[in-house]
């Protein structure tokens, strides 16, 4: 699952402090120094996560195999680690020997400079079949010819929805075009005076995984035209995603809609609205299944592909999908084990498996992925096809990493709450904000 | 030095004297001068030099002279949200936080009896903590299922969005920060406390009314307190962080610390400049912008206390000081 965790105590002050204190970090380069790990040294490693609670558990349970397996190394994981702590680690000198992260969007970041070692030579030297990786997955662990981590999990969306509230308002399938779901959200709405008891589907952006990211490919909104220069004000779909979401906002009323969100439940917790049933569609990842077999084993749910744009019915049966990487920071102390540990995560059919079924995401090494789909209950089968789907896309790595998800969104929320102004404008407006934050993480003459 | 002083005794026990003297003196001022080196003329200056470099944390900064400044006034679309945020809070979340404290005080110091039980509830706030206090809001304005708009539906009324709601987010920080006001309130009590009587007893011989002796005796008295409580006001609003970064991550559905993706939620309402700053630096790594925000922060809080300063030579009074 996805859990994004960032550090709650930080003062403004604290970046003159931290400018102050931080030493200047060395420029490297891309490459990368693995050896080859000698099976009768014996080390002990330390591995950073994000994972907090149960889930920390499977990956330390998995990690525990990867021990068993090679003997000569210990493990020391530490969970509940964001990618500052990763850097921050990295420029200190505390450096972990490997981690994981959640958030894919930083390849670029780490790759460009060196601050995770290139894992290109290992990878050849261990005759690792790069082919054994989905196409989505090659692309988002590469950063210009640099291949600093490697996948280990996958997300990706599709939509969950509510069998006995479909039933009810006579709905027989589910969605598979944007007018229909806008038909289905208000076919499933219950007002109770200016609330509601039920919402049928709620597209706002910022609420649970509702974001630019997950919705754009589903009207083959792309991020980059060809010259790499910033495509949301060129790509029409994203005028045309901006528009779906907030004539659907606007037919719940902003204020009711927000007021509603408010009281919906926190996303990872039992109280999540669609698995209390005030919500009775949601986009969501393939990680929910396993929340709702823990969390409410009694809802009756169906999971379907997300519904695409109307002009855009070949894209059906596809998605959006993003992962974990992992790979070795700049000043491991143990690489060449670090890279045991890693390869075994990315390339081994037991822990991809072990990792999906108590997890629920999805593998990323292909041999575990055709196993994975003998064992899938119909719900998670959703999510298989879609990650195995040909339209199934993944945003581009670059410099900047999050940024320009980032200052979409800025500018969507603003939209969808009628104060975007002219949405043309400020889709330009965005674009050029993209462009000149992709120019100095790039070149660096401008932030 | 002549070869005769030199050979002086008396002159050499001087030398030696001052020298142990001055080595006392250097050694008391060390650990002062340590912590102002290391803490705040150091990182002052790795700060202002970053300003004038791009630096990603990751690689070494590389000098691009005024590049991030001509990027802050004249590229960045943000910065200026920014920039309005904090000065709302500057306007009213500082008058009102220094009003109400003053008024409190007032009140307690009218009370007959139980001003230490007084002072002690309205203190208690103060010393909780920041994220605690800001959870507990966030639970006590939820729109949908906090207490107070609850209480507002009982008797009819539709509550506001509070901190979901664009308009009324910054109001609904100000209310927190009304409600941990005790280290304000305990100043001006003392201060209010400190009023010669003898003062306002003459001011009431004279015919003065309670606001004429509020006007003309207890406000010059306590007005160096109230410049103080002013300026402090004035530099905490330029640093207003914590409470608007847990706010919005919680506000928005999220877990408290998993405020990334929220910061300024809703739509930019609470995106304050040290807010902006921080997401510059630790979220995109932009540290030598971040530096350069930083930079305009300082002199802008400089330049905004020299203001308050010399504008207080007008309206506050020292007591002995002719006037």
């Amino acid at each position: 699952m996805k859990v994004r965790v960032v550090a709650a105590t930080a003062l403004a002050a604290s970046a003159i402090f931290a400018a102050g204190c931080g030493g200047s970090g060395s420029s490297s380069g891309a490459g990368g120094d693995i050896p080859a790990y000698n099976s009768s040294e014996h080390v002990t490693i330390s591995y950073w996560v994000p994972f907090t609670g149960g889930e920390l558990n499977f990956v330390k349970k998995v990690v525990h195999g990867f021990e068993e397996s090679h003997p000569g190394i210990k493990v020391n994981v530490s969970g509940n680690i964001n990618d500052e702590k990763i850097i921050a680690a990295t420029r200190s000198g505390n450096v972990p020997d490997a981690a994981l992260s959640f958030t894919t969007n930083n390849t670029g970041v780490f790759c460009k400079d060196g601050t995770f070692l290139n894992l290109g030579d290992a990878i050849k030297r261990d005759g690792i079949d790069l082919n054994n990786f989905p196409a989505a997955q090659r692309k988002y662990t590469e950063f210009e010819g640099v291949r600093c981590v490697l996948p280990a999990m996958a997300d990706t969306y599709g939509l969950y929805y509510n069998k006995k509230m479909l039933e009810g308002a006579g709905i027989s399938a589910p969605p598979r075009t944007m007018s229909e779901l806008s038909a289905d959200a208000k076919k499933l709405t219950v007002r109770s005076g200016n609330s509601f008891k039920t919402v049928g589907f709620t597209p706002y952006i910022g609420f649970y995984e509702n974001s630019a990211e997950h919705y754009g490919p589903l009207w083959s909104a792309e991020w980059q035209q060809s010259n790499g220069k910033s495509a949301v004000a060129s790509n029409p779909g994203w005028a045309e995603m901006a528009e779906w979401i907030k004539e659907l906002v606007d037919y719940y009323g902003h204020s009711s809609l927000v007021r509603f969100q408010s009281g919906a439940g926190e996303e990872f917790s039992g109280s999540n609205a669609f698995q209390t049933e005030k919500l009775a569609m949601a986009l969501d990842g393939e990680w929910r299944t396993a929340l709702i077999k823990s969390e409410a084993p009694k809802l009756q749910y169906g999971t379907a592909p997300m519904p695409v744009a109307d002009n855009r019915s070949q894209l059906y049966g596809s998605g959006f999908t993003i992962g974990n990487i992992t790979g070795i920071p700049k000043g491991s102390p143990h690489p060449a084990a670090a890279w045991e540990l890693i390869k075994y995560l990315a390339t081994n059919v037991k822990p991809q498996i072990e990792l999906t079924e108590d997890l629920g995401n999805i593998p990323t090494w292909i041999p575990a992925l055709e196993q994975a789909k003998t064992k899938a209950s119909p719900q998670f089968q959703t999510f298989l096809n879609v990650f195995a789907n040909p339209h199934t896309t993944t945003p581009p790595i670059t410099a900047s990493g999050e940024s320009m998800q980032k200052t979409l969104e800025n500018y969507l929320e603003k939209y969808q709450a009628g104060e975007g102004g002219d949405l043309h404008k400020g889709l330009e407006g965005v674009a050029s904000q993209i462009d000149a934050q992709e120019a100095q993480a790039k070149a660096g003459n401008t932030p | 030095m002549n070869a005769a002083a030199a050979a002086d005794p008396r002159g050499r026990a001087r030398r030696r004297s001052q020298w142990r003297r001055r080595r006392t003196v250097a050694a008391l001022l060390a650990p002062w001068a340590i912590g102002f080196g290391a803490f705040f003329a150091y990182p002052l200056i790795a700060s202002l030099y970053y300003s004038f470099t791009h630096y990603d944390l990751l690689s070494s900064p590389r000098w691009i002279g005024l590049a991030n400044y001509e990027y802050l006034f004249n590229t960045d679309p943000q910065i200026w949200q920014a920039v309005k945020n904090t000065l709302w809070l500057i306007a009213i979340m500082v008058p009102a936080q220094v009003l109400f404290a003053l008024g409190l005080a007032l009140l307690i110091s009218r009370a007959r009896r139980g001003v230490g039980v007084l002072r002690t509830i309205f203190y208690l706030p103060a010393l909780a903590p920041i994220v605690a206090a800001t959870l507990g809001f966030v639970y006590l304005f939820n729109p949908a299922t906090g207490p107070v708009n609850t209480i507002l539906n009982a008797i009819g009324i539709e509550g506001p969005l509070w901190l979901n709601g664009t308009t009324t987010a910054k109001p609904t920080l100000v209310l927190l920060a009304l409600w941990s006001i005790g280290a304000t309130l305990i100043i001006f009590l003392a201060a209010v406390l400190d009023v010669p009587a003898h003062l306002l007893e003459s001011a009431e011989l004279d015919g003065a009314g309670s606001w004429r002796r509020f006007r003309y005796v207890t406000l010059p008295t306590i007005s160096p307190v109230l410049l103080f409580a002013i300026v402090i006001g004035v530099i905490d609003a330029l640093q207003y962080f914590t409470q608007a970064y847990v706010a919005a991550g919680v506000a928005q559905g999220g877990q408290a610390g998993e405020s990334a993706k929220a910061l300024g939620y809703p739509e930019g309402s609470t995106l304050f400049y040290p807010i902006y700053l921080y997401e510059q630096a630790f979220a995109r790594f932009n540290m030598g912008y971040a530096s350069a925000m930083t930079i305009l922060m300082l002199v802008v809080a400089l330049a905004l206390t020299l203001v308050i300063l010399r504008n207080a030579r007008r309206w506050v009074y020292y007591q002995g000081e002719a006037r």
